[in-house]
């Protein structure tokens, strides 16, 4: 296992800000990928990445997004101001969705990105308070052995 | 197949990457909703779609895929040929519909990226 330095970047995300989606995380794709991360494991921190700032865009005013990686994890946490999640258990169901139809013709809001998350991350946490704003916790372990 | 194979058997334009067209790919995704691509996709699939939107070309990099496809004759904003430009990704434009442009790779072998 190489050894890799700790590094920590962060970004901001702009709601309703469709032109710019997915910005962030492709330059979190870039940073993991250069430092000569598993192209498997980069890829799943990409998606749920992607999922997650597709999130902030489409319902939140704004988010913030870290990314921490030490030896042996990549985590990304992402704090929104935005309505918050009435009904987590709801929302982590496939299918379920609150989107618009200008999100529809964006191609999201199936329903799918909550799901996805989870099925990418190794952990994901989601905490979320109606009227102020929802925070994720996505973790990834560089090992396939796991262990935080 | 390669890239170079689909532009024949789909009749399509190179919008760009012309200098990649003999690369090789197994898979196929054909979709209009990137929420789908992105739950279901494999690294390297072709990605047929008629979402000819910036966030297409965003979501086939994020799904590392192997080059876009946009059917019905669709073609890419200027800010997704731009993004397709920067990241490598070659773009097809077939005037053929979803269906029939699926149909004719699949017929030639292509399978589908929930296949195996």
């Amino acid at each position: 296992m190489v050894s890799r330095h700790n590094l920590s970047h962060a970004f901001e995300i702009k709601g309703g800000d469709f032109g710019k989606a997915g910005c962030v995380s492709l330059e979190i794709k870039e940073i993991l990928r250069d430092l000569g991360i598993d192209p498997a494991i980069v890829r799943r921190a990409a998606i749920a990445a992607y999922e997650a700032e597709m999130n902030v865009v489409m319902y939140a005013e704004s988010g913030k997004v870290v990314l921490r990686l030490n030896p042996k994890v990549i985590r990304i946490t992402l704090e929104d101001q935005g309505p918050g999640i009435h009904d987590i258990e709801m929302a982590m169901q496939e299918g379920y969705t609150t989107a618009t139809d200008q999100m529809r013709e964006m191609g999201f809001g199936a329903g799918m990105g909550l799901p996805n998350i989870k099925k990418n991350a190794d952990r994901f946490e989601l905490k979320s308070k109606v009227g102020k704003g929802t925070s994720y916790n996505i973790i990834i372990h560089l090992n396939p052995e796991g262990g935080t | 197949m390669t890239l170079r194979d689909v532009a024949e058997l789909l009749k399509a334009e190179v919008i760009f990457g012309k200098q990649h067209l003999d690369e090789e790919f197994e898979l196929a995704g054909a979709s209009d909703l990137m929420s789908d691509v992105l739950a279901l996709s494999r690294p390297g699939i072709l990605l047929l779609t008629g979402l000819a939107n910036t966030q297409s070309v965003r979501t086939a990099e994020i799904v590392e895929a192997k080059a876009i496809v946009y059917v019905r004759g669709r073609r890419p904003s200027q800010e997704g040929l731009e993004l397709a430009e920067k990241n490598k990704m070659p773009i097809l434009s077939t005037k053929f519909l979803m269906y029939k442009a699926c149909g004719l790779l699949y017929g030639r072998g292509v399978r589908g990226m929930g296949d195996r």
